[in-house]
């Protein structure tokens, strides 16, 4: 999953607390407002690629001490940027995860969004937030609670924590650069008296389902060298070869209408319903004039062979194209074969969509719907 | 043996080769510590800070062959900043002013200026073999230099450097008259090399047995290269990507059988897997084979060619082999003795391919492993229990779990046992590197167990001091400790200072240890550099003895504080 990226481009090693010290969000104190970190305070905030909008879904959440994580419901909106009072925009672990044991050993993340838990008394834990992979995640349905780390004893914390804010450009690794923490470190808020960290997190260990996403200065300790080649190779490869490891199916997700291309690990699911409901997730900002109470009916259980049920009322069907560059409708072949084959994704307008699939047209006629399209 | 004339004793010296021996006979006796070091051709320096180039040459007037080794191990990692120090030039600088008749000299995390290559190009007559691995400050300017000057270069090995490449001219300064070469390794350069120049370079060079190409040399250069040098041994392919169909490609498909002497292959910058049936006909011989920096090459098309690999005895690779892939390397490479799985994505922790149970089945299936770099989602204590048994052979065991505190998915407990049962059965260990939830546990393990182990690297683990002091009671042959991130503070650091003198170095950074605790350590062994890194500057404004160190990093040396610091490094 190809993330939104994060505001701070370089690795930062920071002996002061992580940069969200600064914009934490303060539940816990009974506030409901979730100020993003380094939104807009943050002047090395870097939209480095599509649309600083997107920096939104991955800044780094760290709360005060004591603070649990706020529960996070609300759909998830590009749009919504400037809005901070909005609610969050996307789901992450449930805040009774967000429950720190003094005994857990944390990790940072800077590039996902994550959020942290502190605990009393936890001056000495170093902070590191482990988020999730991503936000899509909680919509598959393989969640990621369940904290498993029996940590033990306490994390020591020391003249702070070595934050990594890297960008994700694509294909590009988060590399490591040396000639910026100087940069960073000023832009960032001071220390707590730079020895102890006041924050500790969740370290949020998964099994099966895509773990969070480790951001830690040197770690895994990889030489830069080999990163930035192996990401120069990817880079090239893609072109050549068109699919990543088999440990993820990326794929872009581009709509009519929409400004900028999103990409989806197609191996984060296991179903049809489980895709649209991400996509729906994805683009229904886009559609919300259309949409409307609509929004929702996608929610509803429906029929795993067809995909244009789940845009259930809207003038929109998801289709793809396949290895030999035919554009299909989503949904006809079983879910394993249609990752094989998915090279790219597009929510069309029903309208563009005749042709695609003649059944659906039939179907429609059949039942006497209303001019073209799937109707409710 | 006080009968023996000198030079007999000189002889029977020359089959001492290795370091640590020829490093022992010189201690015997002041006659054998004479005659040993007037005949000593080859110097092995692990720390350059640890000795002077003035008492190097006062001591070895004969030296031929240098290795130096720069900045600490973890600065592969972005821990040690950029300009901490490990230059070369003081080296060559005092090596040229001496009469030493350098022919060999080998670096490894050092800083080298094209200013040092350039004297080290004109100082030296006989000037055989550079090696640079994990290097940077220099340029393709640098390397024109040694190209231009060193007429009688055999070696010039570029292993993952930094360089500033500033295109290619640098390979056509290599005279005509150069026809020396042996080993030709450019494969870091980022930059376009001169075709032409290095067709007619690889045709001059007759006794050339390794060359490594870099990601600007398409396939068709290969193929001419490849027709030209058919006696190489050890073959880097830059970039790999053609059309199956086309003449190249069949061209280059003669080339390489013709190539029946490759044993090693690496590579593959730029791949188009559908071209790989070329290699097939050489992939029987090889005994290494290194594919870790091409993420082109992975599912059914790279078990293909593994399939063809029976001899292989040294194999690097990607985790999207997966574990599925990692059995067919069981099935297949039964020589295998070392394997290192680096990760595709090492950022997405989720996504890494292998997990214990390739692991567990390549240890299965190759009784000869002795060396493991492994990157993976996730490890079992079972399955380590189960790898020590199958495999009590390893030396260098690093097992590195993506998410660094994770414990045993299926147990949920930490991996104390499983590395447990690794030193327990690998007696020989001299390498490890840990992972994963760890507790204090392991390490009594480690300090009861381990007693060869010379170097031990520790991230995010234990719960007190005693892990760090188990340690550096019990492994009697530790040379190199780096600790990152562990709950050791002072108690430990100080418990037996005297033990960092028999070691190269020791690294603690994110610790527990103070500046007190630190100032202890330098006041008691004078004989050790204690270096605190901080770049926050704190230590200017608060130099509180219990303020925490950020990192530091002591050694042993016998020439006291160096003079080449940085503002950021304070040597107490």
């Amino acid at each position: 999953m190809s993330p939104p990226l994060l505001g701070v481009e370089e690795e930062v090693q920071s002996s002061v607390s992580s940069p969200s010290v600064e914009c934490i969000s303060e539940n816990g104190m009974g506030l409901k407002e979730r100020n993003y970190l380094g939104l807009s305070d943050c002047s090395s905030v870097d939209s480095s690629g599509v649309s600083s909008n997107l920096n939104l879904a991955t800044e780094l959440r760290l709360g005060l001490p004591g603070s649990q994580s706020p529960e996070r419901e609300t759909e998830f909106c590009l749009l919504n940027l400037g809005k901070l009072d909005e609610k969050p925009l996307f789901p992450l672990l449930p805040s009774k995860d967000g429950i720190c044991s003094s005994s857990q050993k944390n990790v940072v993340t800077g590039n996902k969004r994550g959020f942290s838990d502190t605990m009393d008394g936890f001056s000495e834990v170093k902070g590191y937030v482990y988020t999730e992979k991503s936000w899509m995640f909680h919509e598959a349905g393989s969640d990621s609670e369940s904290p498993q780390s029996v940590g033990h004893g306490k994390y020591p914390g020391n003249s702070g924590v070595n934050v990594i804010l890297s960008t994700r450009s694509p294909g590009v690794q988060a590399s490591v650069k040396q000639d910026e923490p100087a940069n960073v470190l000023q832009e960032q808020p001071r220390a707590t008296n730079g020895t102890s960290l006041k924050q500790t997190v969740i370290s949020n260990n998964t099994t099966g389902a895509p773990a969070a996403k480790a951001q830690v200065v040197g770690w895994p300790p990889i030489r830069p060298f080999r990163t930035k080649t192996l990401a120069a190779s990817s880079k090239n490869n893609d072109e050549v070869d068109g699919k990543p490891g088999p440990g993820a199916v990326f794929v872009k997700v581009s709509m009519d209408g929409a400004p900028y291309l999103r990409k989806v690990d197609l191996r984060t699911y296991s179903t049809y319903q489980e895709l649209s409901s991400a996509l729906e997730k994805m683009f229904s900002c886009f559609t919300l004039g259309q949409c409307g109470s609509h929004g929702t009916a996608g929610k509803e259980i429906l029929s795993e062979s067809r995909l244009k049920d789940l845009l259930h009322g809207s003038e929109y069907v998801v289709t793809y194209k396949d290895k030999d560059g035919d554009w299909m409708l989503v949904g006809d072949v079983p879910w394993e074969m249609f990752i094989e084959t998915c090279k790219r994704l597009k929510i069309m307008k029903s309208s563009d969509a005749i042709g695609l699939a003649p059944r659906a047209v039939e179907k429609s006629k059949a039942n006497n719907k209303k001019e073209f399209g799937y109707g409710c | 043996m006080n009968y023996f004339p000198d030079e007999v004793l000189e002889h029977v010296f020359d089959f001492i080769t290795s370091h640590k021996d020829r490093n022992s006979v010189s201690l015997v006796c002041k006659s054998w510590y004479k005659i040993e070091r007037y005949s000593r051709q080859r110097v092995f320096i692990g720390n350059c800070y640890s000795i002077s180039p003035e008492r190097l040459i006062a001591r070895f007037p004969g030296l031929k062959s240098l290795t130096l080794k720069g900045k600490p191990h973890f600065a592969d990692f972005n821990l040690v900043p950029h300009d901490w120090g490990g230059f070369v030039y003081p080296w060559i600088e005092a090596l040229a002013k001496s009469r030493i008749g350098l022919e060999e000299l080998r670096l490894k995390r050092m800083v080298v200026s094209d200013e040092s290559l350039e004297l080290l190009s004109k100082s030296f007559v006989n000037f055989k073999s550079l090696v640079l691995v994990s290097c940077e400050g220099f340029t393709t300017d640098g390397l024109a230099a040694i190209a231009a000057n060193c007429r009688f270069l055999r070696e010039l090995d570029l292993q993952e450097n930094e360089v500033d490449d500033h295109r290619g001219h640098w390979l056509s300064c290599f005279p005509e008259s150069c026809t020396s070469l042996i080993s030709l390794n450019f494969a870091c350069l980022r930059g376009e090399v001169n075709l032409g120049a290095l067709e007619r370079l690889v045709s001059r060079s007759p006794n050339l047995k390794s060359l490594r190409l870099n990601r600007a040399v398409p396939l068709d250069t290969l193929q001419k290269l490849l027709m030209r040098a058919p006696q190489l041994v050890d073959l880097g392919i830059g970039s790999y990507v053609h059309d199956p169909f086309s003449e190249a490609y069949n061209k280059l498909k003669i080339a390489i059988q013709r190539c029946k002497s490759i044993r090693s292959l690496s590579g593959f910058l730029e791949v188009a897997p559908h071209c790989m049936s070329a290699i097939y006909p050489i992939c029987g011989n090889l005994t290494f084979l290194n594919l870790s920096y091409a993420p082109g090459l992975h599912g059914n098309k790279l078990m293909k060619l593994i399939q063809h690999c029976r001899k292989l005895q040294r194999l690097w690779i990607l985790d999207c082999i997966g574990d599925k892939g990692l059995g067919v390397v069981a099935l297949t490479c039964k020589e295998l003795q070392e394997l290192r799985v680096f990760p595709s994505d090492p950022f997405e922790a989720g996504n890494a391919a292998v997990t214990e149970e390739g692991l567990v089945l390549v240890s299965a299936g190759c009784p000869k492993l002795n060396s493991l770099l492994y990157f993976c989602q996730q490890m079992t204590n079972a399955a380590l229990i189960t790898v020590a048994k199958n495999c009590p052979n390893f030396i260098r065991f690093r097992l590195c779990i993506l998410d660094p505190i994770k414990p045993d998915p299926v147990t949920n407990q930490p991996l104390d046992e499983g590395f447990g049962a690794i030193v327990q059965s690998c007696k020989g260990l001299k390498r490890l590197s840990l992972s994963g939830l760890l507790t204090d546990q392991v390490f009594l393990y480690i300090g009861m167990y381990a007693e060869q182990l010379e170097m031990l690297s520790i991230a995010f683990a234990a719960d007190s001091d005693k892990g760090m002091l188990y340690v550096l009671n019990g492994c009697k042959k530790l040379r190199k400790l780096e600790i990152r991130d562990c709950p050791f503070g002072d108690a430990a650091l100080l418990e037996d200072v005297g033990k960092y003198e028999t070691m190269r170095s020791l690294w603690m950074s994110s610790c527990e240890v103070t500046l007190g605790g630190c100032k202890a350590v330098a006041e008691k062994m004078p004989s050790l550099n204690v270096e605190i890194i901080d770049e926050s500057e704190q230590m200017e404004f608060n130099l509180d003895d219990k303020q925490k160190v950020d990192k530091m990093y002591l050694y042993r040396t016998l020439v006291g504080h160096r003079k080449d610091a940085p503002e950021y490094v304070w040597i107490l």
